[in-house]
């Protein structure tokens, strides 16, 4: 009959689990705190930061111009038609996230990712203002009077004001940093500006505020990925389940000790789950929900030295020493294996093709365009001319002067209906900075020139600056 | 073999089952987030929005346009109003500009070049060819020979006021005689100029043609127009005989078809069609083509 008819007991919609995370003091602690505070300064501060490219230029060091489809890092300058270099960099940053994964695990997760750094900031706020875990749980419990009122809309605002922050620095990279901070805060932005900044607040405060863990559990594809790419070299952080087991109280362990027999190092005092971001228990194994931030790490060594036993009951470790450690044996650890030196490899090599395609980009481009209606024209004296469209395009900060010579075809001449002294042998052209420029040639082979319906011709640019050219093939059409 | 049980645990993952069995695999419970629905119940209530915003379902006549009034159409045509408002100085600028200042202005030949050749597109290339290619009878907008000048002036009256335009009184009107047509001259003495327009052409005539007859007939029927010899006079639209290029075709029957009766090309005065900074604009455009002086 129905399949999933009356009779059906399990729930279609989980309810999300309510994560009260506890604080906790400790090494992977310190070290979530500086990799916060050093992530959210780069963020907040790098549209301040100055970069002087000469007059007329901006002079912000990281800015995405749209308005003039250009893209400035600091020394490099990107024009639309180089926007590989960003495909360069997405392969580096998915060789890197896999190189990190098969020495690390999900570092990223733990440590750099921003819904972890967010949710870690919006999680301290919380903390501040409602205290910690257990008053919080008590308060999630408690019926809603003034106090109540007063310290949730107070975190809220904090929340909203993170945000806003948040979405306002996003802003920072797309436009002229200053100035639009000034025109912020004296409400004479754009609506552009307005708009967007609402739209990031929103998505801030909700992913770091309202959503945290369930981002990484139903959002984010990388834990899927990395449980594909996972092997059993790789450091994860893992509950010793050979050390730890049977796990007892430590009233327990202690008659059970003395009776000779083996009790696990750990007392099942939850620590380990109280300070869970995302609220899972590390005991029952890599799983998904775990971002391997090491906070369990940190909460266990705690308890551990409380009880006087030994640290790292839960610590990075992989398949391959727990084994080892069941049969005895001494832990190694493999980080130079096939595939970490795959992966470094790959990362040293589109690196040096980036560089390599970075420092020797030529600074100045010309394409040519041959003019297809008409192909070709006879002249009243029976010569034949074709005419083309060159397009420099300046990528240097000054303006510049080249030099346009014509070759490849014997006793033609070149002239230039868009140049002052278009007649000149050969042509110069001017270029302003930072633009492009596209000037009309008309090539012309006098009357009696022996030329087949199909020949080559070659224009050869020369920067009268640093005399470096460049040089494009392309045909003369007789009919 | 029992029944599958709707919610039996799975004794490995201690998850629910859905109840749902195939060959001894049972299909776990993973139940979806309650937020997840409630989205997907948001993003109904957004689209019952757009009904209700944006242009949507069909009525019998026509289609509900929604409170926004938008229209693609409608955006399009906001955004060309827009271009125009942000080129408006520019624009300006030529109509009252003269041809010269307009070529002496970049910013402006750059507006009146852009304009010029979209509307070349549309009225010119018919006849002419994209980019002034020409065809037989049409003249090469592209190359340096001109019937009626190649100044911005002689260009722009050309335009405007067209070739032999029955509606324009100030058209350039002159026209060739139909020769043989109206008994002018005879079918060899036809035969006999064509050879001669050949010679001055610097093209090899007929053998056996009678060049003295030809060079005589020319001299007293076309010289007027053509000059003595044949250069051409651009103040009566008189082709230019001796260079390398022929409307019509340059073999003796094409030439003599000519004489016998001349085909007078036409081309509508533009006047009566765009306005004056349209034919500025394709004046500057037709001289950027490679014919310009």
């Amino acid at each position: 009959m129905s399949e999933t008819g009356a009779d059906y007991d399990g729930p279609l919609y989980a309810p999300a689990k309510k994560v009260f995370p506890q604080s906790v003091k400790g090494t992977f602690r310190r070290i979530k705190w500086a990799l916060l505070v050093f992530c959210l300064s780069v963020y907040y501060l790098l549209p301040f930061v100055r970069w002087n490219r000469g007059p007329g230029m901006p002079d912000q060091a990281v800015l995405v111009d749209l308005e003039h489809s250009r893209f400035y890092f600091f020394f490099i300058e990107l024009w639309p038609q180089e926007v590989y270099y960003f495909t360069g960099l997405l392969i580096l940053a998915a060789l890197a996230l896999f190189l990190s994964n098969a020495l690390f695990g999900r570092v990223w997760c733990g440590y750099f990712c921003p819904q972890t750094i967010w949710t870690d900031l919006f999680l301290q706020v919380e903390r501040l203002i409602e205290g910690d875990r257990r008053e919080r749980m008590m308060l999630d419990a408690a019926p809603w009077t003034g106090d109540k009122v007063r310290k949730r809309v107070l975190k809220h605002m904090v929340w909203l004001a993170i945000a806003w922050w948040t979405g306002g620095a996003w802003l920072l990279y797309f436009a002229d940093a200053p100035t639009l901070v000034r025109d912020l805060a004296t409400f004479q932005a754009p609506m552009t500006a307005w708009i967007w900044i609402g739209v990031l607040t929103f998505t801030t405060y909700a992913l770091a505020g309202h959503m945290r863990e369930q981002v990484c559990l139903y959002m984010c594809p990388w834990p899927r990925i990395q449980a594909a790419l996972t092997d059993p070299d790789a450091l994860n952080v893992a509950y010793r389940a050979d050390r730890g087991e049977p796990r007892m109280s430590l009233k327990e362990s202690t008659r059970i000790r003395a009776k000779g027999e083996r009790a696990g190092d750990c007392i099942d005092c939850f620590q380990c789950v109280a300070v869970c971001p995302t609220g899972v228990d590390i005991r029952e194994g890599s799983q998904l929900g775990c971002i391997q931030c090491g906070l369990c790490i940190d909460a266990c060594d705690s308890v551990m030295a409380k009880i006087g036993r030994a640290p790292r009951l839960i610590a990075y470790d992989n398949d391959e020493n727990s084994k080892r450690r069941m049969a005895g044996r001494s832990m190694a650890f493999r980080q130079v294996r096939a595939r970490t030196v795959l992966y470094a490899g790959l990362i040293a090599l589109v690196g040096a093709v980036m560089l390599y395609a970075l420092a020797t980009r030529a600074r100045f481009a010309l394409s040519v365009l041959h003019e297809k209606t008409p192909l070709f024209v006879t002249l009243s004296d029976g010569s034949i001319r074709n005419a083309y469209t060159l397009r420099f395009s300046n990528k240097w900060a000054q303006k510049r002067d080249f030099e346009i010579a014509v070759g490849g075809l014997q006793g033609a001449l070149a002239l230039s209906p868009d140049l002052p002294d278009g007649a000149g042998s050969p042509l110069k052209v001017s270029v302003e900075p930072d633009s492009t420029r596209a000037i009309r040639i008309f090539v012309t082979a006098p009357k009696g020139l022996k030329i087949d319906k199909f020949s080559s011709i070659t224009f050869v640019a020369r920067d009268l600056g640093n005399a470096e050219t460049v040089r494009v093939d392309d045909h003369f059409f007789a009919p | 073999m029992s029944a599958p049980k709707h919610g039996e645990i799975d004794p490995i993952s201690g998850q629910g089952t859905t109840g749902h069995e195939w060959d001894g695999i049972k299909e776990l419970n993973t139940p979806l987030p309650r937020w997840w629905l409630w989205t997907f119940y948001a993003c109904i209530l957004w689209s019952v929005g757009y009904w209700i915003v944006y242009p949507s379902f069909p009525l019998i006549s026509g289609f509900a346009p929604g409170f926004a009034g938008y229209s693609s159409r409608g955006a399009v045509m906001a955004e060309i109003d827009s271009v125009r408002a942000r080129r408006a100085d520019a624009a300006a600028g030529l109509a009252s500009a003269s041809l010269t200042q307009i070529r002496n202005d970049p910013k402006m030949l750059e507006i009146a070049l852009a304009q010029g050749k979209t509307a070349f597109g549309d009225n010119c290339a018919p006849c002419h060819g994209a980019g002034g290619a020409g065809a037989k009878g049409f003249p090469v907008l592209a190359d340096d020979d001109w019937l009626w000048g190649n100044s911005l002036d002689e260009m722009a009256a050309t335009i405007t006021h067209g070739i032999r335009a029955a509606t324009d009184d100030q058209t350039r009107s002159t026209m060739m005689p139909a020769f043989g047509k109206d008994g002018l001259l005879k079918r060899d003495e036809v035969a006999a100029v064509a050879n001669h327009v050949r010679v001055l052409g610097q093209l090899e005539p007929e053998k056996g043609a009678n060049l003295a007859l030809g060079a005589n007939l020319f001299s007293e029927n076309c010289a007027v127009c053509h000059g003595a010899e044949g250069k051409g006079d651009r103040s009566l639209g008189a082709p230019n005989l001796t260079d390398a290029i022929w409307l019509y075709g340059s073999d003796v029957a094409a030439i003599s078809a000519t004489i016998h009766n001349p085909r007078n090309g036409v081309m509508p005065a533009w006047r009566d069609r765009l306005d004056p900074v349209t034919i500025k604009s394709l004046t500057l455009y037709v001289q950027s083509l490679g014919g310009g002086r």
